[in-house]
């Protein structure tokens, strides 16, 4: 029964990581075969450095990821704050369910709606205003609800006396957030933050819709290539990605136990 | 003791959550330096009458005046009030130290002054050496102490604490106790605790305020309160008391459990009907024919200082404490002289209380007060 157990879990974790390996694997293969490797290099990293619009797109993909998961974390973080904070029950579960409802959406649907709202106000300010904004937007859009999600639970959790014992001492509510509920709630501010960049890093969908002429994400310029043929030197940025998204999630992952053996301290 | 000058007063205060009547029309008055114990079963009010004071909760009806002035509209931050909350609030993110400057630091007092006050108040509370400890690291007795210390070192006019000893156990409550009352004498405030612990209300305060469902029941010293309580709920819940209907024949003369006894009450009507209260160690235990009443002891409990004994006169379960040992199945009689009686108006609460026969019962309900209240 372990032994079995302990296949079917090997199995899973194969077929989660075996495509990755392999990616990986021959990104540092000296011909441009997926199916021979013909010697260690790092001539396709070299390649992908010259490929002026990789090298644009991943720029732009990360401006987005990184000015969207910033601007969806603090309206968020102060989103939860109010919605926490909101008396009426039933005022609050309404909040919540319209605050979901985005994440529950097909992101087509999102991605279609979106586009056709800015394509009715680009008619209306006879502006062509596809880009960087309208992406942007859109981003902060679809991460709002994760932040908001990640920061909730945190908020329940804090001791509701701790932002009173604040106020007690002199604070006003504002200086209350942010000289002491702001620490407690920091884990899942940080959560939320990393998964807004994330989900922002490797969205298609939507951006798809909201993008314009000018301005391409990594998802999307690898889309077009895939109409021709993908380059080796795509191997190489993937497992560039890949690696960064692990460290991320590796010192997150670090954060979090830090602040539950101090929680744990303080139950003791 | 000076407490000649009102330092807080609340009027006709009324609060509801969600149609719940939490307080209905309270009023109260606090002097200067006083100790005063808000006292009363979990879900009674005091906890939010606290929080009123505090500005937390803004009460739907009445006001409340801080040294003459009303103060509804004045937030937290700007009341000359400070609470110690229940579960202590301490900021996880500070050190000990920290903790205790908070309020200083928002008040932007010089360092060289916030050193000296924070010391000093470490001292107050035995912590000193305790500094740059993390608050998490301390044990609940400490962290309490830290509490205290972060709350007096803004030096507020009136210090509020939320039941702070329900989470120690019972030596480091009673040590907590003295040192609490040690420290409100010291630094010579008003300190306005809460607690549904009748013990360390009657032995910490200058004046109790026994609460239950919203409402004030009574209000005096502890020996007042012990003495002469006003009514049924207040003579059971302070103490143990064995509360018979009874009937006023005339001015000191009342008669309860088919006898007619000698008391020292007056002013009620000839033949009214009242409650008599009897503290279960004012009765003394005599042979079955020389005493007023008799009755069989039908259960003994050992209790360290004394036997705790239930006697049947007539279904009537009365509780005696006495430091003799009577088995049960004995007959015995009963004498009680006219200053172990306490005569009270019927009230609202008559015929609730006082009666042992399912006394195993009460005290179970008792021990399940700790939880936490509105």
């Amino acid at each position: 029964m372990k032994i079995s157990g302990k296949i079917y879990i090997g199995i899973i974790f194969a077929m989660l990581y075996i495509p990755i390996l392999v990616i990986i694997f021959f990104s540092f293969n000296s011909s441009n075969s997926m199916a021979v490797f013909s010697g260690f290099s790092l001539k396709w990293y070299g390649e992908l450095f010259k490929n002026d619009k990789a090298i644009d797109a991943l720029v732009n993909s990360l401006m987005l990821a990184v000015s969207s998961s910033l601007i969806a974390t603090v309206l968020g973080t102060a989103a939860a704050v109010g919605i926490y904070n909101i008396k009426s029950k039933r005022a609050k579960t309404a909040v919540m369910t319209v605050t979901n409802i985005p994440m529950m959406n097909p992101d087509i649907v999102t991605g279609v709606s979106i586009m056709l709202l800015f394509a009715f106000a680009a008619t209306l300010l006879k502006l062509e205003i596809f880009g960087f904004f309208t992406m942007l937007i859109a981003h902060i859009t679809f991460n709002l609800p994760y932040v908001i999600l990640c920061v909730m639970p945190k908020l329940k959790q804090m001791d509701k006396n701790l932002p009173e014992a604040a106020m007690d001492l002199g604070c006003t509510p504002l200086q209350a957030f942010f000289k002491a509920e702001f620490f407690e709630i920091l884990p899942g501010i940080a959560t939320g933050m990393l998964m807004a960049f994330t989900l922002s890093l490797d969205d298609f969908v939507i951006s798809y819709f909201a993008a314009g002429e000018s301005f391409q994400t990594l998802p999307i310029y690898i889309y077009s290539m895939t109409k021709r043929r993908v380059l080796p030197d795509m191997n190489a940025l993937f497992s560039v990605i890949f690696i960064v998204i692990f460290a991320l999630l590796l010192i997150r992952n670090l954060m979090t136990k830090d602040s539950s053996n101090v929680k744990k301290a303080v139950n003791r | 003791m000076r407490m000649e000058n009102v330092l807080l007063r609340l009027e006709n205060i009324s609060v509801s959550f969600d149609d719940d009547l939490i307080l209905n029309d309270i009023s109260l008055e606090i002097k200067d330096k006083e100790f005063v114990t808000l006292l009363g079963p979990s879900g009674c009010g005091k906890t939010t009458t606290l929080r009123i004071i505090g500005g937390f909760v803004n009460p739907d009806a009445g006001n409340v005046y801080f040294n003459g002035v009303i103060m509804n509209d004045v937030p937290p931050y700007k009341r000359p009030v400070n609470t110690i909350f229940q579960k202590y609030a301490l900021f996880p993110h500070l050190n000990v130290f920290e903790n205790v400057a908070f309020g200083l630091r928002i008040l932007k007092k010089p360092e060289k002054e916030i050193k000296q006050t924070v010391n000093e108040m470490l001292t107050l509370v035995n912590l000193s050496g305790f500094s740059t400890r993390n608050v998490s690291s301390l044990s609940g007795g400490q962290q309490q102490r830290v509490a205290i210390a972060r709350a007096l070192a803004v030096r507020p006019k009136i210090l509020l604490l939320d039941e702070p000893l329900g989470a120690l156990d019972l030596k480091l409550r009673k040590d907590m106790q003295v040192e609490l009352k040690n420290i409100q004498q010291q630094l010579d405030i008003t300190f306005i605790y809460v607690t549904h612990d009748q013990e360390e209300a009657l032995s910490m305060s200058d004046t109790v305020v026994v609460m239950d469902n919203g409402c004030i029941q009574q209000i005096g010293s502890p020996l007042d309160i012990y003495n002469e309580p006003k009514n049924a709920f207040v003579a059971d819940f302070i103490g143990e008391s064995n509360i018979l209907d009874a009937v006023m024949k005339e001015d000191y003369s009342v008669s309860f459990a088919g006898h007619i006894f000698k008391c020292l009450d007056s002013g009620f009507a000839e033949g009214e009907p009242a409650d008599a209260v009897v503290r279960p160690e004012d009765i003394d235990l005599v042979e079955p024919e020389k005493g007023m009443l008799s009755g069989t002891v039908t259960s003994v409990t050992f209790r360290g200082v004394h036997f705790e004994i239930i006697v049947d006169i007539r279904g009537f379960k009365w509780m005696i404490q006495t430091t003799d040992y009577y088995p049960v199945g004995m007959s015995v009689g009963l004498v009680i002289g006219p200053d172990d009686i306490h005569i009270m108006k019927k009230s609202e609460y008559s015929g609730r209380f006082g009666d042992y026969s399912t006394y195993s019962d009460e005290i179970e309900e008792l021990s399940e007060n700790t939880e936490e209240e509105v």
